[in-house]
């Protein structure tokens, strides 16, 4: 494989979760196969307990695959790394360290100079608008100040590629709304041929269509992807993209391979 | 009363003293009022007058410098063993599994029936009364050190090693500040059942320290002095654990916001 190309790979990945109790062996994920160039925003949308998060988490290397392999940049992936930035949904700033300290911990733990680290920090401090919150304690802060600072946490180690496990699902409406531009404005502030690659796991479709360069269909539990669809709305968007016909358009269709597979999972569990 | 409903601050301290006051005051009632006879029960004001001569005549200021030395010392080490193999038993999963079930079982053990064997080994010397301390403490911090460590959120483990940190890493950087706050906490515990091992040490075999009074003092029936010295360890008592609450609240401000 080749080396120097920086695209995930993610080839025939199956998970079952072994058997508990009375309950036989769940098949998670069929073999699911994807590949993800350099600078692409990807949304993988789908029900809740589709897998998708289970996809995620495999490419993080926080979980292993039953079989199949992950590639990034042709190096396979055997265990979560600071290349694979990750936010996740619950909060997960370290309530003993400030803002600033959080953010300090991956340059910190690779061993970078102090100076590097404060001048990393800082540069993403503003970049995500926490001037003022550096000596915050992560108690002190709303949940989309958390997740900014999780944000800056991730982008702080320059990861190839950055995984986002619904990092805005327990942020009220008008909030997520803010982070979603917010996001892209981060993301987008990198040249078009620098941008890092985005994975970005939601059931939100207003949320996929708004964010994504390609949204990723998953289906109900066996989760396997049905459909892989292009967004052709220009970067950089904001929130008035949202009333376009063309969003209204994908929206529309997402909307219907979504609910169909939402109506397939009630069925299996009823 | 509502259930659950705070208490004013002011309303508070007034309710925590009151109970000492009814308390006294009983015991004054029992015991000045002819209801218990002297021989079994002094006075309050008779054990404030003992206690008096203790701290002017009989040098206790010493006997307490010695017991307090001790009880220091032996928790010390006790926290020097066990605050690490905690640590160590609660991140990895294989130590807590060859440690566990020898520690459950020996934290039972209890250290006061240790004694004859420890002046059999040790003399009757200070190396005695630490180790009854360390065996009747060390258990406990193991235990309650292991099951705080093991209890650290897995998802700020999983955060840290997307962030690049490693085993060494984690430990230091992750599960040991996470613990921190509960460590403390269960070292102050310990710390209050220390103060019970090293009276019982002292009860027996010793030449000096708040127990030894005690006993001397059962000697000659002056049962004001030894309620003066049961009183001087519950203040010494309360005066520590509100500096290691005091310390807690100073050392991790970010638990207590």
């Amino acid at each position: 494989m080749d080396a120097t190309n920086p695209r995930l790979a993610v080839e025939a990945v199956t998970r079952t979760f072994p058997a508990r109790g009375r309950a036989g062996p769940t098949l998670a994920l069929q073999p699911t196969t994807l590949s993800v160039a350099p600078g692409e925003f990807v949304a993988i949308l789908g029900p809740s307990g589709c897998g998708k998060s289970t996809l995620l988490r495999i490419v993080a290397g926080l979980d292993r695959p039953t079989a199949g392999s992950v590639t990034l940049a042709g190096r396979p992936v055997t265990g979560p790394g600071p290349e694979r930035g990750m936010v996740f949904q619950s909060y997960t700033l370290f309530p003993w360290l400030t803002v600033e300290q959080n953010i300090r911990f991956g340059p910190r733990e690779r061993g970078l100079p102090e100076a590097a680290q404060r001048e990393i920090a800082a540069r993403l401090i503003a970049r995500v608008g926490l001037r003022g919150f550096e000596g915050h304690w992560p108690r002190q802060l709303s949940g989309g100040m958390q997740q900014r600072t999780a944000l800056a946490r991730a982008l702080a180690n320059d990861p190839a590629i950055l995984l986002l496990d619904e990092p805005f699902g327990a942020l009220d409406h008008q909030t997520r709304e803010l982070m979603q531009e917010l996001l892209l404005e981060v993301w987008a502030a990198d040249a078009a041929g620098a941008r890092k690659t985005v994975l970005f796991v939601t059931h939100d479709i207003d949320e996929a269509v708004f964010l994504a360069s390609r949204v990723l269909v998953m289906s109900a539990r066996p989760g396997r992807v049905k459909a892989d669809l292009p967004v052709p709305l220009p970067y950089p968007r904001d929130w008035t993209v949202k009333t376009t016909s063309a969003f209204g358009a994908l929206k529309a269709r997402l909307m219907g391979e979504i609910r169909e597979e939402v109506r397939r999972a009630a069925a299996t569990e009823a | 009363m509502e259930p659950l409903r705070p208490v004013p601050p002011g309303l508070r301290l007034a309710l925590g003293l009151g109970f000492f006051a009814l308390f006294i005051g009983l015991w004054a009632l029992a015991t000045e009022g002819g209801f218990v006879q002297p021989l079994f029960l002094a006075s309050p004001g008779q054990t404030l007058r003992s206690g008096w001569s203790l701290l002017t005549e009989f040098g206790f200021l010493g006997d307490i410098a010695v017991t307090v030395g001790r009880v220091l010392g032996g928790f010390a080490i006790a926290a020097l063993i066990g605050v690490p193999l905690g640590l160590l038993m609660g991140a990895f999963k294989p130590v807590e599994a060859f440690f566990e079930p020898f520690i459950s079982f020996a934290r039972y053990l209890p250290a006061s029936a240790f004694i004859p064997l420890l002046i059999l080994w040790a003399g009757v010397g200070e190396a005695q009364k630490l180790s009854v301390i360390v065996i009747g403490s060390v258990f406990q911090i193991v235990i309650m050190v292991s099951v705080i460590a093991g209890g650290t959120r897995p998802d700020l483990v999983e955060a840290a090693t997307t962030l690049g940190a490693r085993r060494g890493g984690i430990l230091r950087r992750v599960i040991v500040p996470a613990a921190a706050p509960g460590i403390a906490e269960a070292l102050r515990l310990v710390l209050g059942w220390a103060w019970t091992y090293v009276i019982v040490a002292e009860l027996i075999g010793a030449t000096s320290g708040i127990g030894h009074m005690i006993m001397d003092s059962q000697r000659l029936l002056d049962t004001g002095q030894m309620i003066f010295g049961i009183v001087t360890i519950g203040v010494i008592g309360l005066v520590t654990d509100f500096l290691f609450k005091a310390a807690n609240r100073a050392l991790f401000p970010w638990a207590a916001l």
